[in-house]
């Protein structure tokens, strides 16, 4: 009980760290005519504070969707709106229409980074604490020391707090969620999920995992009893949700569509700028962007994607357990992130969530792809001026959970979760003793390759015909990582016996 | 793999303490910095520029050198590191020049010279007893002081922010300290007497290192244990309570107030008593630093560096004492809980009211006035303390 005082500083650090970074640059400071994602959000306060909601998502004489158009679902347009409410009571200069375009100034900068701030407080950090304070089998030690690695998690820190973005209130709406129905309160776990959706549709990347956990538990009391009841209940909050959040644009079937379209931009291609998945990666080699047509692009893509995630989604139907469900969750996302359509860098966050919630139980894997992931941003974090903050926060992250978590002792088959695995692999190879080995080796490759990119990204200049260079050898290598990753997981999902064996004795 | 485990693993907890607040120091790289800043780049244009002879003269700036000879060559040493940063900052005529490499360079000189009071530390807790502890980390004793000393939130405030280089000169004091406790009284002397010619503010401490030296190593008729609590039993008490008294208001009180706390510090992990005395000294201190830093951006840090270190050092010195009595009673925890409503009043309440224009000097007076109150009470804590305790000391040998 005596330990709990640390619950507090370590939070404390958390927070002092977010706020320091927030000290830095943003996006497109200084960088006129188009700025940023911060003059982005300060539009949308604009738009949403300055016109009538259904003019919010169409283009108009006082709403040019070119200028940073609203691309995400209503539940970011009333956070705007609420923001706007307080920017006007403090300047109203910040968000009067059209002369407001580009505003920048130090007052509005603390402004912008303080509404990060307490979203964050509000919504991420608590769902933090308390996903870990319910960990089970874990001492009281283990669960702070926890908390502090994933607070530390640099990648959501540099983006919300650096590039500038909410992302943390739509991980934290989703970690409510994954806390909701871990702890069988599904309902209330679905609606938090839903409100995720509702403010960034990214976050339909964890729909499925969600989907087959919540009917797989619906299967498990039995479809014609408790089970359908269930289905039902879960049927209808969904609903609900989204009727309550998109209740102002149901009323003309045109809005509707409009705001579809916004969110899903088909038009735009299957990826834009550089970014660590698989097509961007293949495009080095073919430029399959100019080659296929859009339509079969959008097939591919789908086909693909949805064939890396289903044996997993499979079985967590078949087998729910709330260690499975964590596990789909990343294997799911990191299906979706390297082979979906238009798909951003920081859509990796959608990933890293998931892997610091099976931190404690991977910790080796875990931090080396928090590591990588943050790794893959890099050409973005230094187009934002943010070198120093992501080497110092990387840095922070890699000791704390280094030595929370001694790291470098866990690396046995059993730790790996590739027992089971190797065992199987035994049967065929007897001599397949080699793994945790090998695993460690690619470990060192990669943080040498990691560093040196790093390193030359940051001290050389690209080649005059190749001005892309580093990035795409940014992006390149993370993809390699990644698709190491997606296997390693499904490796672990799909060969972990124990959930099979506990089922039957139930 | 094995050695990295190792590097990380064990007995490391240390480094990572170190190298973690090394990393915080790093992030408070972009915050506000006071006239200091240009001070310490005027001195390292003087000592870069000019010969010698004409250091102590020279005018151009009305920052003029006047720090004791040793701080001015620790200036011309780091002036020859600063020019591969950015040569102009070291001209003389370039008043307020402040490049971002200049910032960067400043920033990283403090960051770098701290590596001596990292170093003072562990040397400390090589004096602490740690056999009677208990096996969790945490509520080791020397865990605790690494803690308290290495994540200070006055050094981190003046230091990286305001900016200064207390840090490395602590360092020293620290370490001459740690001499003396490992019967190195010579060294100890000698490192003292090093500091004094860097900072010469020191001297309110040189009449009880005089004393200790005189009582430990010159007269040495029946050898005291050279513990932490002899080290300031022997001492007339005034000799460390009168800079607390004199010390004026911020840097000048930071200085001895940090000098009494860092002392204090030692003292603190020993008895339950000194920690009590301790805390209020140390927290009460540390808000008076508020005022220092007046900026908006600035505000959340040094209220989240302040609940952390205020949190931390109540929490552990409570888990370690808690077999003792209560470290506080109802008075002091009044007057220590006091402190938050006070902050609210003077940061966020006191700027909308009308009295900001007419009367801006409140906020400033109610801190002080509050805060002195804890500080005298804090001394005559110590100074009954310190005629007590000797007796109980006499009476167990006999």
């Amino acid at each position: 009980m005596e330990k709990w005082y640390l619950m507090p500083v370590v939070v404390l650090i958390g927070l002092t760290v977010r706020w320091t970074v927030s000290l830095n640059s943003y996006s497109g400071a200084g960088k006129p005519p188009m700025f940023g994602d911060y003059e982005a959000q300060r539009h949308w306060q604009e738009i949403t504070f300055n016109l009538p909601v259904r003019q919010w998502y169409f283009n108009t004489s006082d709403n040019n969707l070119q200028y940073w158009g609203l691309d995400y679902p209503p539940l970011t347009a009333y956070h705007s709106l609420l923001c706007a409410y307080v920017a006007e009571f403090i300047n109203p200069d910040w968000i009067a229409l059209h002369t407001s375009r580009g505003y920048e100034s130090q007052a509005h900068k603390l402004f912008m980074r303080a509404t990060v701030f307490i979203a964050d407080v509000l919504i991420y950090i608590p769902a933090v604490i308390l996903y870990c304070c319910c960990l089970k089998e874990t001492s009281t030690k283990r669960k702070i020391t926890n908390v502090l690695c994933i607070l530390l998690y640099p990648g959501l820190i540099l983006i919300d707090y650096g590039h500038f973005q909410y992302n943390s209130v739509s991980l934290g709406f989703a970690l409510w969620g994954v806390l909701g129905v871990s702890c069988d309160w599904d309902l209330l776990g679905s609606l938090a999920f839903c409100l995720a959706v509702n403010y960034k549709q990214m976050e339909l990347y964890h729909s499925l995992p969600f989907f087959c956990f919540l009917l797989g538990k619906c299967f498990k009391k039995g479809l014609k009893g408790k089970g359908f009841v269930l289905l039902i209940k879960l049927a209808c909050t969904v609903v609900a949700s989204f009727l309550l959040c998109w209740l102002p644009f149901f009323a003309e079937r045109e809005q509707t569509l409009q705001v579809l379209r916004r969110l899903f931009p088909v038009d735009r291609g299957l990826f834009e700028d550089k970014v660590a998945n698989i097509w961007c990666s293949f495009n080095v080699f073919l430029k399959i962007k100019d080659i296929l047509p859009r339509h079969s692009q959008v097939i591919i893509s789908f086909c693909f994607t949805f064939l890396s995630l289903l044996p997993a989604c499979i079985k967590l139907t078949l087998q729910p357990s709330p260690k499975g469900f964590r596990f789909t969750l990343v294997s799911c996302a990191l299906s979706f992130f390297l082979f979906s359509f238009q798909v951003h860098e920081k859509s990796i966050l959608l990933v890293s969530l998931p892997v610091c919630l099976v931190l404690n139980e991977i910790p080796f894997i875990s931090t080396w792809f928090l590591l990588v992931s943050t790794f893959s941003m890099l050409p973005l974090l230094l187009k934002d001026e943010l070198l120093m903050p992501s080497v110092v926060t990387v840095m922070a992250f890699f000791i704390a959970c280094a030595t929370s978590f001694s790291i470098f002792e866990k690396i046995s088959e059993e730790e790996l979760r590739l027992q089971s695995f190797s065992v199987s692999v035994r049967k065929y190879l007897p001599c397949f003793t080699f793994l945790p080995r090998i695993i460690q080796h690619l470990f060192l490759i990669s943080v040498v390759a990691i560093v040196l990119l790093t390193l030359m990204t940051v001290t050389l200049d690209p080649p005059g015909e190749l001005p892309d260079l580093f990035s795409v050898l940014v992006c390149f290598v993370s993809c390699l990582h990644f698709l190491f990753f997606l296997v390693y997981f499904n490796i672990v999902i799909m060969w972990d016996r124990r959930n099979g064996r506990n089922q039957k004795k139930i | 793999m094995a050695a990295l485990g190792f590097a990380t693993g064990g007995g490391s907890w240390f480094s990572a303490l170190a190298l973690g607040v090394t990393l915080l120091k790093c992030l408070l790289i972009p915050t506000y910095h006071s006239t200091d800043f240009e001070v310490h780049r005027n001195w390292l244009a003087i000592t870069h520029s000019l010969p010698v002879s004409q250091w102590y003269y020279e005018a151009t700036s009305e920052w003029t050198l006047d720090y004791p000879p040793f701080f001015a060559w620790f200036e011309y040493v780091l002036s020859h590191v600063a020019k591969y940063f950015d040569q102009e900052m070291l001209n003389i005529h370039n008043l307020n020049y402040c490049s971002s490499r200049t910032l960067l360079f400043q920033r990283f000189s403090v960051i770098f010279t701290d590596a001596l009071f990292v170093y003072a530390v562990h040397e400390c807790c090589k004096c602490i007893d740690g056999k009677k502890s208990s096996k969790e980390l945490t509520e080791k004793p020397k865990f605790i002081l690494s803690v308290l000393l290495l994540w200070n939130f006055g050094l981190l405030i003046v230091d990286h922010i305001h900016f200064q280089y207390n840090g490395f000169l602590f360092g020293l004091m620290l370490l001459s300290i740690a001499r003396l406790f490992q019967k190195r009284h010579l060294e100890g002397a000698f490192l003292f007497a090093v500091l004094l010619h860097f900072k010469h503010i020191y001297l309110y401490v040189a009449p009880a290192y005089g004393v200790y030296l005189l009582r430990s190593y010159c007269f040495t008729a029946n050898k005291p244990e050279p513990t932490a609590s002899s080290l300031f039993t022997t001492l007339p008490f005034q000799e460390r309570a009168l800079p607390c008294i004199l010390g004026s208001k911020f840097l000048g009180f930071v200085q001895c107030f940090g000098q009494s706390a860092v002392h204090h510090r030692l003292l603190s992990v020993g008895k339950a008593g000194d920690a009590s005395i301790f805390l209020i000294l140390t927290t009460t201190g540390h808000y008076s630093l508020f005022p220092l830093l007046f900026t908006a951006p600035e505000l959340p840090v040094k209220i989240l560096l302040m609940l952390l270190f205020t949190i931390y050092s109540i929490s552990s010195l409570k888990t370690l004492f808690r077999k003792e009595k209560p470290l506080f009673n109802w008075m002091e925890t009044f007057y220590l809980l006091g402190l938050g409503p006070l902050e609210v009043c003077c940061e966020f309440i006191f700027p909308f009211t009308s009295w900001k224009l007419k009367y801006p000097f409140i906020p400033l007076l109610l801190t002080s006035v509050y805060c002195a109150v804890g500080i005298t009470y804090a001394w005559f804590k110590l100074y009954i303390s310190v005629l007590t305790d000797p007796l109980v000391l006499k009476t167990k040998k006999q």
